[in-house]
């Protein structure tokens, strides 16, 4: 078996890190928010967890294109693994924004685009999941797989544009908001800090997340081989 | 120069691949009129789902105002994927994908001709079930505008459902597949092919109709060019 790389190994360690540090600033460093108080503190994650989401659906449509041009399976692991990290983001983005929105909208959900949009989001890939799990030539299973990745990724922004052509209540923190979103704020210097470096911190768990699940994934395919081989000896 | 010399060849073959589209298309129109199957299948479909909807939803005269749109649309999606599996398992079932696959022409016009087809039996059950609500629940769906929505949404929802349903028969669990694949995805044209209806019924200012009919249109764009490129991934064998 091969051992991990130590540049993964690293890159796990670094995560963790970054990954304290974060918390630390989110719960002590960033200042307390003087309308909504410490639920507020839900936002720093919340954002960059959606971020990921966002980006590891996008890296599976890629990932999805590079694979039906060239054909090479590993680019197809990417894909899959980007896309289970993005559904279990998503969903921390969707719980974490739950929460927050119970004491500010007072009320858990809410039909705003974001949240639809998010929801029909885990929906797609869910059935991307689904698709896979109903194919068993592994060839085919990559190919559909792709087809699907880049026609969900497509439909994502329309489903965001139909629905935002009624009224949103979502903040738009960053960026230039809306008068009649309810729980807008501004961010201070410490706030805006401790902002970026959530994200940051989630970017690299993604990158940190995609490799251990990519690596995985070969792991698994050379444990089948060698099961294959044992069998027909 | 070059043009020139290319432009008669180009020619012939686009009418080749035209003729390709249309070859698939009449096979299935044929196949649909001497068996009758799939039509029957989602027309009778339909109509229960409407009955279903008026004890559901006691669509008394208020209500009917402004559920019409709704009800329409969720009939023709849930008739809609009755069609397509039926469309595609049949080509999948008794080896006759394969056979299309031989044919020596571009894989995407045998998309294109499955999807008109698919198309053309979509309209096909809205022709009939509009009137038929219409005299059901005597609203007046007799509008121009309503062509109009219903053609851009249908196109919208076949353009997709070709490409997704070929995938979905091709798995072990395609009955269920199809419409999980299916209705995230298509959430788009149903939306606002329900607002651009209401809005066509309700006699609201162009200025409501327009963003919903520029949606409809660029996602049919979108579509039919997505698959027109991966339908080729989904047949190779």
């Amino acid at each position: 078996m091969q051992p991990m790389p130590r540049a993964l190994k690293a890159l796990s360690w670094i995560s963790g890190a970054l990954f304290a540090v974060a918390l630390f600033m989110t719960l002590f460093y960033a200042p307390r928010e003087a309308v909504m108080g410490d639920v507020q503190r839900v936002f720093y994650f919340h954002v960059a967890a959606g971020w990921v989401g966002a980006v590891a659906f996008l890296v599976a449509a890629v990932a999805g294109a590079v694979f039906l041009i060239r054909g090479d399976r590993r680019w197809d692991a990417v894909g899959l693994a980007s896309v289970e990290i993005g559904i279990a983001f998503t969903l921390a983005n969707v719980i974490s924004g739950s929460v927050w929105a119970r004491p500010i909208w007072n009320t858990w959900w809410t039909w705003d685009p974001r949240l639809v949009t998010a929801s029909v989001m885990e929906l797609v890939y869910i059935a991307y999941l689904l698709l896979r799990q109903g194919i068993e030539d592994p060839d085919r299973r990559a190919r559909f797989g792709s087809v699907y990745a880049i026609v969900g990724f497509l439909s994502v922004p329309l489903t965001f544009l139909s629905i935002r052509i009624f009224r949103t209540i979502h903040p738009v923190v960053v960026g230039n908001n809306d008068p009649t979103a309810q729980g807008a704020f501004d961010m201070t210097p410490p706030m805006l800090q401790t902002f970026l470096f959530s994200l940051l911190t989630f970017s690299v768990l993604y990158a940190t997340l995609l490799w251990h699940r990519v690596r995985m994934q070969s792991l698994a395919e050379t444990v089948e081989q060698l099961k294959m081989k044992l069998l027909s000896a | 120069m070059t043009s020139g010399a290319a432009s008669p060849r180009a020619a012939a073959r686009a009418r080749g691949y035209l003729r390709a589209v249309g070859a698939v298309l009449w096979k299935d129109l044929a196949a649909e009129l001497r068996s009758r199957e799939l039509l029957s299948g989602m027309l009778v479909f339909a109509l229960l789902v409407i009955l279903i909807f008026n004890f559901a939803l006691e669509l008394d005269l208020a209500t009917r105002q402004t559920v019409t749109s709704g009800v329409l649309w969720v009939t023709f999606a849930f008739a809609g994927t009755l069609g397509l599996n039926r469309s595609m398992a049949v080509e999948r079932d008794r080896g006759c994908l394969d056979g299309l696959l031989l044919a020596p022409v571009d894989r995407s016009a045998l998309y294109f001709g499955k999807a008109l087809g698919n198309l053309a039996f979509m309209l096909i059950v809205e022709a009939i079930v509009l009137p038929a609500y219409s005299i059901l629940y005597s609203v007046n769906l007799f509008h121009p505008g309503l062509v109009g929505v219903v053609l851009l949404g249908s196109i919208g929802y076949a353009a997709v459902g070709t490409l997704l349903a070929s995938m979905a028969v091709q798995a072990r669990t395609r009955d269920v597949l199809l419409p999980i694949l299916l209705f995230p995805v298509v959430l788009p044209v149903l939306i606002s092919a329900v607002k651009a209806t209401n809005a066509v019924l309700l006699g609201l200012e162009a200025a409501e109709l327009w963003p919903w009919l520029n949606l409809l249109i660029a996602y049919d764009v979108i579509f039919t060019a997505a698959a027109f490129m991966l339908f080729d991934y989904v047949v190779e064998e």
